[in-house]
């Protein structure tokens, strides 16, 4: 336990910095890629994402709402008092984000 | 005391005994439920959208293929509940920053909904620079 309570300040800085990313850039990025590039609105051939200074900013765009997500649902589910157990379910959550990550970087790095 | 304060063991606190369905007593609550499953979809649109993005280790034909698949009615209503859950997001978030983050000019704080109106025009702001580099530089 002692070494989760350490990197504990870790999870709270990237579950804020991921609010922030999913507050202010999510939403036009659902509206670009859910409904403007699928229906046609907006033709893009995908060329744009092999851009070094993109990458970097679909890395930062991806990955931290991974970690806001895990934060909320670790503690929601725990709200819920379904029972669930703690310690796996924040493995999971916590985890399923570093994952997610390691993923991102791999994709990225070979588009 | 030596100043660093020492958490209490969680499995020795009491808990109240709650039944699972207590967030569905109140609005209020309701409200804080699907703000929190909010993050479940925003996560699960970036995770398409990754999904999209890695076609193109196949090439644009694959990118253009998967665009079009998600034309079809049940990933439009996918992003439309997406799209809600984000907004609710930031809103809410903008909300809670109005709180946590007060802005200060000199000695007084600026009001809750100033800070929350300045909030969503730097989104809106950013969201149209967004929108007119995606326009300018795509391929």
């Amino acid at each position: 336990m002692s070494s989760n309570r350490n990197i504990e300040p870790l999870w709270w800085a990237l579950f804020s910095a991921g609010g922030v990313v999913a507050a202010f850039l999510v939403p036009i990025h659902i509206f670009l890629f859910g409904f403007a590039v699928p229906l046609g609105w907006i033709p893009d051939s995908g060329s744009l994402f092999r851009h070094g200074l993109v990458k970097i900013y679909l890395f930062v765009l991806i990955t931290l709402p991974l970690y806001h997500w895990a934060h909320r649902f670790h503690f929601t589910l725990n709200d819920m008092r379904l029972g669930l157990p703690r310690k796996p379910l924040a493995i999971l959550c916590y985890g399923g984000a570093v994952v997610g990550t390691v993923v991102t970087l791999w994709v990225l790095l070979r588009i | 005391m030596n100043g660093t304060t020492v958490r209490p063991d969680i499995s020795k606190l009491y808990h109240p005994k709650m039944p699972a369905t207590w967030w569905l007593k109140k609005p209020a609550y309701l409200l804080f439920m699907l703000r929190e499953l909010s993050s479940v979809f925003i996560a699960a649109f970036l995770i398409v959208f990754l999904i999209q993005i890695s076609q193109l280790t196949k090439g644009a034909e694959a990118y253009a293929a998967f665009a079009q698949r998600l034309s079809s009615p049940a990933w439009i209503v996918f992003h439309i509940v997406a799209l809600l859950f984000a907004l609710l997001h930031s809103v809410t978030w903008f909300q809670s920053t109005a709180v946590v983050l007060p802005l200060r000019l000199g000695e007084r704080e600026l009001p809750r909904n100033l800070v929350l109106v300045l909030n969503i025009g730097a989104w809106i702001a950013a969201s149209v620079v967004i929108l007119i580099l995606f326009l300018a530089l795509r391929g």
